[in-house]
């Protein structure tokens, strides 16, 4: 799951201050990972070492303002637009890609959906195809079943997410 | 030589503002063997595809292919001896006529292209046969089961020189483990050079497939890669 990638969605409208970024890093992903100042700052720093963030200067408080790069944008329309891989996946980072596509401007949110929805259903073809061919009897195949039913879950989530996404499109025209 | 292609197809309901299209540039070039399915929201155009690819409706642009015959270029009678010779359907339900036996159904298709029919049950009992239900053909449409039914419905949709089925949410009205069954014999008549085109809207069952395409508001979005060993 990468922090690195959601603090540059949310540098990609306007700079911001690191404990803002903490807040809305939050605000965006429901609580569900709640992230403490220090790894915001740390993630800061390496960020700018990698030319992905450059800090403004200090203002009287002491506090610094970070802006992306083009390297920076570079780095987060190549997270969105790659699919996460399903093995050994911090499954959390879907939700958060999600959330954060959902919060930055211009990002097209369905494409992102779409992508997913391809990769997902790739493994699901995959895990299939393993359940035909599975020789190792039952326990083998409740354990594929397990992945089949999860890569199912996801891909139900993402029809959601897609038709919640229109209402909310079709709302806010009329 | 794919079995059913479908270049650059459009299908457009009505005429100018008013005009409302189901389909729009469609490419899809299906194989002897593939099993492909197409999934998409409901108004996403699963079901005129479907019925564009059996030629029970005619596009407004673009041209359908059936084994090699663009549907354009048939006469009415020419397109209906197409559609019983190589073209079978299984829909949701309501596939069998309760009045005929399991074996009465099956053999349909083939008398009703003239077969004499003593030969119509040969073919009828060989396509039972291959899905595994030669000892129920005697038996009516309420005396078997819901997954039984849908084999019932398979083997006539294969009866005969038919290799290209049409299926629209085959499995929407079984439990998830029949459904299972259901997409396991499409798959294996796929196999054996059968080519299947299957509308769902449930991943899992999709996932049988080779191919699975994304319809959206008309057009293809996206559709996964066939694996490598199915390349033919």
């Amino acid at each position: 799951m990468s922090i690195r990638h959601g603090l540059l969605a949310l540098l990609s409208p306007e700079p911001r201050y690191g404990y803002q970024l903490r807040t809305e890093f939050e605000a965006s992903t429901g609580a569900t990972w709640p992230l403490n100042i220090g790894q915001v700052y740390t993630t800061l720093s390496r960020m700018e070492r990698d030319g992905l963030v450059s800090p403004g200067e200090e203002d009287d408080q002491g506090r610094v303002v970070y802006m992306i790069t083009e390297a920076g944008r570079a780095e987060m329309e190549r997270w969105f637009s790659t699919p996460v891989a399903q093995a050994d996946r911090p499954r959390d980072e879907l939700v958060i890609k999600l959330a954060m596509a959902v919060t930055a401007p211009g990002v097209d949110v369905g494409r992102v959906v779409q992508t997913q929805r391809t990769a997902t259903m790739a493994t699901l073809q995959e895990l299939t195809r393993a359940k035909r061919s599975a020789a190792g009897g039952t326990a083998q195949r409740l354990v594929l079943d397990s992945k089949i039913f999860q890569a199912e879950a996801e891909q139900r989530w993402l029809d959601h997410c897609e038709a919640v996404l229109a209402a909310n499109t079709e709302g806010a025209q009329s | 030589m794919s079995v059913v292609r479908l270049a650059d197809v459009t299908r457009t309901h009505g005429e100018g503002p008013a005009a409302v299209t189901a389909l729009s540039g469609v490419n899809l070039a299906i194989e002897a063997g593939e099993l492909v399915a197409v999934m998409g929201p409901s108004g996403s155009g699963k079901s005129t595809l479907l019925n564009l690819a059996g030629g029970l409706d005619t596009p407004t642009s673009g041209t359908v292919t059936v084994e090699d015959t663009d549907l354009a270029t048939l006469t009415a009678k020419e397109l209906a001896a197409i559609r019983r010779r190589h073209v079978g359907y299984v829909f949701q339900e309501l596939n069998l006529i309760p009045s005929l036996s399991a074996v009465e159904n099956v053999m349909l298709p083939r008398e009703l292209d003239g077969d004499r029919s003593a030969r119509a049950r040969e073919l009828a009992m060989e396509a039972l046969g291959e899905v595994g239900l030669a000892h129920l053909a005697d038996r009516f449409p309420e005396e078997i089961s819901g997954g039984q039914r849908q084999r019932v419905a398979i083997a006539r949709a294969l009866v005969g020189e038919r290799r290209l089925v049409l299926a629209d949410e085959p499995t929407g009205a079984l439990d998830s483990h029949t459904g299972d069954e259901i997409l396991s014999l499409l798959r294996a008549r796929c196999d054996a050079g059968a080519t299947v085109l299957v509308v769902t809207h449930e991943p899992r069952y999709a996932a049988w497939a080779d191919r699975v395409v994304f319809l959206r508001d008309g057009e293809v979005a996206d559709a996964t890669v066939p694996p490598a060993v199915n390349v033919r």
